[in-house]
């Protein structure tokens, strides 16, 4: 019956690049699933016509053949009339129970679609490669959630059956027609012609205003953007009336293409619905002309019928061509969905896998619990024998060259030896390739050339997972998720206890400013963290690589809004907590990486210069430079 | 109350509002004529047995085919007036919205995300656009549909009408009790699909941090749980939507029986003619499709509901600060005094974010704040300009209370450059003379020298007509800063505030730009917030803030050796500039 959430009519009618192969594997995920509910949907439909047809057939012929004979009789019978009405009691009753089951059924078939997708959705985009997230706007994945799952809804829900009713109703209606009278029918097809033709007319004409509002929508939601994030700086600087009367530009002109949108689109109702009252009169004066002068072997009787069958004919028609628009934008949906669902997920042919260890007679052995020690279990493919290594965080970058395209490198020849327990920093001024390097590590992204290897372990042979569950990580930008801050931070380790993750809390300097919160701990963070500073987010963010208490960790700009005395006191905490595990450290703040065993300085891509601070300074180049700003 | 608040934003289109249902109106009228004349058509016309059928026929035919043009205009009408409400409705809700949202204090805009009142200004207000229009074009056509036919009914037979009165009271009853429920229904499946969106969102925009904890499968978990329960919810909800449909299919079949069968012995009876049970059945049909209609009408209105209820907090948002009723146009001179200033964010806080804080500054003097991360350097200069209220205390300006200036007079003597800063689209120009729309060319360019800007904005091929990119992406951090700074000077502010304004400038200009405020401003006071010593350590004085309290002030030299705090960020930051990778930009 109703149908939530509707085609929304502020958007263009889209190109679908392959409409039929997507129709195709659009039914296929329906049907392959709800095979069985399809079926019995489609025979509900037969049901529910044939019912609504006996219907008909029973209110037209009620007075002609029920009550007509009884008028005058002295006596007359009820009996035949009353068998006619116990039959149509029984086909209604019929053809209800058919269209409830339909409707049943069809909510488990819709929302189990929407729900498969979605869920299909995610999970693949789960497992998509960093890449496939940099090289699409975050804006146009969300998109698939909110509005092309959704635009599936109506078409499965309504369109499908929709059709097919309409379908089944035409083509037995259409040859009804013929039976009663050809040139008539022919009569009737030609004004559908014309309503069909008036639909296009007034369809293309309200596209084009669509898509002028659609850019036009696409403008203002950009300045409203702008104005929403800079609104502090618009009440800094008393800019309000200024930005109100832009807005008033922008907004006036939205008015004005989706008042003309709506305006075609609403008119396409009345006009089809009248054209075909029309149509109905020119049929029924032209076959009483016919009827009346005995041309074609019409009847009196037979157009009557015909009349009826002309009305019934047009309705689904019209019906038809309103679900046109909703399932060319299903169609348009379903594409971006697949496309999305065809993107290649990340490929992982990693073997050697990451394991809790302990040492037993000087022998390293696989244990479940937590031991601190961890080891690479390294199946070997040929023979099937296995060994453990020890996990000590010996990192090799062997003449590696990378690109986020294979045409543009952006890393050249880069060479590192970190050994177990080191520090290693780089430092290099804004796009020389910092956090790329690290971005290699944990393979966000492959290289194109050269080796990377992980005690001794060629990083491709280790499965991604295990590779990265030894590396915590600590990025630029701080990203919290919509929860309490005692799960943010345990989503570092998820069985961590309160006490790990308060400790771990205070190991980064934030227990201090929770406790300080409304409701310490379990205080929800909303959007993002908007909430609290970029310093608190970050210290929220090394606690929860703290609580992680990973092998290896890589901090990227991991302090950089944190002010320098905090960082200190977060610096001694993690400085302790790294004591014997490899660090990789991105900063551009000076007291970040003097302490560490060795500086790499990066330049266009390229290491220019390496060693401990003290070495940096005697060579007098390019470290030299940055740290006193001064020129040798 | 939602109704009066967003009701008045129909004005300028109140005639369009009117005349919509009147036309639709109309329509119904003569559209439920036509099957009337159809009948007629058939009955006395081609089943007639009049001597002109097909006079009568043409007669009839020209009758249906005027009704018909009739309510072609009357729909067409109806669908323009219908368009052009609705759109107009929007765009004032929009604009209303916009207008409120300008007038919102730092602490409202705090409350609510860029992305929810971006989501409030399009999707909801599209939502309830939608809404209106169906509302005025059908919400009014089916009731007098309903009311149309059954009176048409009584007239023809007014005890066959009753079985229609029966039918409608009786389904009546059963819609109003249906939709109650999945009003219910559907709210929960709203709130929860919001969810979902937003935790996709999240996992978005989150992703390196999903992979680098590797926890796909935990988020996918997490996931499908949520998408099962959505389907749940709207499976109940759907149900009992579809639930509605074999009543009323029933209720409609029951009439019609009901009807033929009555019908039928009042014929025989001689009580009725075959034609006048004809349309009975026809009416028949038109009450419940109206009433189907209007059910499918609640179900929207409930779903544009939580679209309403959005907009009506932002437009029944009031600003927690109101400019005074007597207020000061003038602002003596740059002086500042704090006394005894509390303030929190949050009233329920329970540690006020500053602590009773007493403090002079003179006009003309360079102030330095340093302090910890969360040490609130930047809620103590917020108050300055008036940006927050303070919960307790006062803050003077010109040694009146910041409470009784004219905002926008108090704004433009005290100018904060944030910490947090935004460039707009548009050229330089156009940036900087957000700070003095009537600045000239001379102007921009002095204020840029000042700030350091100068050097490279003429270093770019177009200069000073520089497209900026939305947010400012095509100029970098220090760059960005710069030209802030540049505009903030242009409102010739009496106080300037440098809220860690310079932090990705490196520090040879940092220090040329102190140096030109030093010469050139000497008169305006000036307060720098740093996290970086050398900032701050020519500062007259110095303010090292520690946990919402002061901890000291004094000169650089005297803060070395009395607070413990400051020599310790002086040590940590002692021996470089304390600053690599941005030295580039320069």
């Amino acid at each position: 019956m109703a149908k939530p959430m509707g085609r929304d009519k502020t958007k263009p009618l889209p190109k679908v690049e392959n409409p039929m192969k997507t129709l195709k594997r659009l039914l296929a995920i329906i049907f392959k699933k709800y095979k069985f509910h399809m079926l019995v949907v489609m025979l509900t439909i037969f049901a529910g016509v044939f019912a609504n047809v006996q219907g008909t057939l029973f209110i037209q012929t009620l007075i002609d053949d029920y009550i007509t004979p009884m008028i005058g009789q002295p006596n007359p019978d009820f009996t035949p009339l009353l068998l006619a009405i116990a039959r149509v009691a029984a086909f209604y009753l019929f053809g209800a129970a058919a269209t409830y089951a339909q409707a049943r059924i069809m909510i488990y078939v819709t929302q189990g679609t929407m729900r498969d997708l979605r869920i299909q959705i995610f999970n693949h985009m789960e497992s998509l490669p960093i890449k496939y997230f940099d090289t699409h706007p975050h804006g146009d994945i969300m998109s698939v959630y909110t509005n092309d799952v959704d635009t599936l809804r109506q078409m499965v829900s309504q369109s499908m059956v929709q059709l097919f009713s309409s379908a089944i109703t035409i083509v037995s209606v259409t040859a009804s027609m013929f039976v009663l009278s050809v040139p008539l029918t022919l009569l009737t097809i030609a004004i559908v012609f014309v309503m069909m033709f008036v639909t296009k007319t007034l369809a293309s004409k309200s596209g084009k205003y669509f898509l002028a509002q659609q850019t036009d929508l696409g403008k203002e939601n950009g300045y409203i953007e702008e104005m929403m994030n800079g609104q502090k700086v618009v009440k800094v600087f008393n800019h309000e009336k200024k930005s109100v009367e832009e807005f008033r530009e922008l907004n006036e002109k939205l008015f004005d293409s989706s008042y003309n949108a709506n305006k075609f689109a609403n008119i396409l109702m009345p006009v089809n619905a009248r054209l075909g009252d029309v149509g109905y009169v020119i049929c029924a004066i032209v076959g009483s002309a016919l009827a009346i002068f005995g041309v074609t072997g019409l009847t009196l009787g037979k157009l009557v019928s015909f009349l009826s069958f002309n009305k019934n004919f047009t309705t689904p028609i019209n019906q038809v061509s309103q679900q046109f628009n909703s399932i060319v934008m299903a169609l348009a949906g379903a594409e971006r969905i697949f496309n999305l669902l065809d993107e290649k997920s990340e490929e992982d042919n990693g073997y050697v896998t990451l394991v809790n260890a302990e040492r037993k007679n000087g022998k390293l052995t696989e244990t479940e619990e937590r031991t601190g020690l961890w080891a690479w279990k390294h199946v070997h493919q040929a023979t099937g024998e296995v060994e453990y290594k020890e996990l000590r965080g010996a990192l090799v970058m062997d003449d590696v060259d990378f690109g986020y395209s294979d045409d543009k490198m952006v890393l050249h020849n880069i060479d590192i030896y970190a050994e177990p327990g080191q520090k290693i920093a780089f430092v290099g001024s804004t796009g020389a390739g910092k956090t790329t390097i690290t971005n290699l590590i944990n393979r966000f992204y492959d290289i194109q050339d050269g080796k990377i290897r992980y005690d001794g372990i060629n990083i491709n042979k280790i499965k991604k997972s295990d590779l990265r569950r030894s590396l915590g990580i600590v990025l630029q930008d701080t990203h919290l998720f919509t929860d309490t801050i005692m799960e943010n931070i345990r989503y570092g380790r998820l069985d961590a206890t309160d006490d790990e993750v308060i400790a771990a809390a205070k190991l980064a300097n934030a227990d201090s400013f929770i406790r300080k919160l409304p409701d310490g701990y379990n205080t929800v963070i909303k959007g993002d963290g908007g909430n609290l500073s970029q310093g608190q987010r970050q210290m929220l963010a090394i606690a929860r690589a703290a609580v992680a208490d990973p092998p290896a960790l890589i901090l990227d700009e991991a302090t950089s809004s944190i002010d320098t005395r905090t960082e200190k006191m977060v610096q001694e905490s993690m400085d302790k907590l790294m004591k014997g595990r490899t660090t990789f450290v991105i900063a551009h703040r000076l007291s970040t990486v003097k302490n560490s065993d060795c500086i790499m300085v990066l330049e266009h891509g390229r290491v220019i210069e390496r060693g401990t601070h003290d070495q940096l300074l005697e060579q007098k180049g390019k470290y030299y430079q940055l740290y006193t700003g001064k020129t040798a | 109350m939602m109704i009066k608040t967003l009701g008045v934003h129909i004005r300028g289109f109140v005639r369009e509002s009117v005349m919509t249902p009147i036309f639709m109106i109309l329509e119904v009228i003569m559209e439920m004529l036509i099957p009337i004349l159809m009948a007629m058509m058939i009955d006395n016309g081609i089943n007639g047995d009049s001597e002109n059928k097909m006079g009568y026929i043409l007669m009839i035919g020209g009758l249906m085919i005027i009704c018909a043009a009739l309510a072609l205009f009357s729909g067409a009408m109806g669908a323009i007036y219908g368009a052009k409400a609705s759109a107009g409705f929007a765009r004032n809700l929009r604009q209303a919205m916009f207008e409120r949202i300008q007038t919102f204090s730092f602490a409202n805009i705090d409350k609510y995300s860029t992305a929810g009142l971006v989501t409030r200004m399009t999707t909801d207000v599209t939502n309830l656009q939608n809404a209106y229009q169906m509302i005025l074009r059908i919400c009014f056509r089916a009731p007098v549909t309903l009311i149309v036919a059954t009176t048409m009914t009584m007239i023809i037979n007014l005890r066959l009408a009753s079985v229609y009165l029966i039918a409608v009271s009786f389904l009546s009853v059963i819609l109003v009790f249906v939709l109650k429920k999945t009003r219910r229904y559907f709210t929960q499946v709203f709130e929860k699909y919001d969810e979902l969106n937003a935790s996709v969102q999240e996992n978005v925009s989150s992703i390196r941090v999903v992979k680098a904890f590797v926890r796909e499968d935990y988020e996918n978990k997490k996931f499908n749980r949520a998408a099962n329960n959505l389907y749940r919810l709207f499976v109940r909800a759907e149900k009992m939507i579809v639930s509605v449909s074999p009543v009323m299919m029933l209720t409609m079949y029951a009439s019609i029986i009901a009807i033929s069968w009555f019908g039928a012995n009042m014929i025989v009876g001689g009580d009725l003619t075959t034609g006048e049970l004809t349309s009975m059945l026809t009416y028949c049909m038109n009450i419940l499709m109206s009433l189907m209609m209007l059910a499918f009408i609640f179900v929207m209105i409930t779903m544009s509901l939580a679209s309403a209820k959005r907009i009506e907090g932002v437009l029944n948002e009031q600003s927690t600060l109101t400019n005074p009723e007597n207020p000061d146009f003038e602002v003596k001179d740059g002086s500042i005094d704090f006394e005894n200033v509390y303030f929190s964010y949050n009233e329920t806080a329970e540690k006020p974010v500053l602590n009773n804080i007493s403090l002079s500054i003179k006009s003309g003097e360079t102030i330095g704040i340093i302090g910890g991360t969360g040490s609130s350097k930047t809620s103590l200069v917020n108050l300055i300009g008036r940006l927050y209220d303070v919960t307790g205390g006062c803050v003077r300006v010109g040694g009146k209370d910041v409470r009784t200036y004219d905002l926008e007079t108090l704004r433009d003597e005290v100018s904060v450059v944030l910490q947090k800063n935004v460039l707009f689209s548009g050229t330089i120009y156009d940036n900087l003379r957000w700070g003095n729309e009537n600045a000239t060319e001379e102007e921009c360019r002095r204020a840029c020298e000042l700030a350091c800007a100068d050097e490279f904005i003429s270093a770019f091929p177009d200069g000073y007509n520089t497209k900026i990119e939305q947010g400012g992406t095509n100029v970098s951090g220090g760059q960005k800063q710069r030209i802030c700074i540049a505009r903030a000077l242009l409102k010739k502010p009496k106080i300037l505030i440098l809220d860690d304004s310079t932090s990705a400038v490196d520090t040879a200009t940092d220090a040329r730009i102190r140096k030109a405020f030093a010469n050139e401003i000497p008169n305006t006071t000036k307060i720098i917030i740093s996290q970086r010593i050398s900032s701050v350590e020519n500062a007259d004085r110095i303010i090292v803030m520690d946990d919402g309290c002061i901890s000291g002030v004094g000169t650089h030299e005297e803060l070395v050796k009395s607070n413990a705090i400051y020599s310790e960020i002086y040590a940590a930051q002692t021996g470089g500039s304390g600053d690599f990778d941005r030295k580039g930009e320069a």
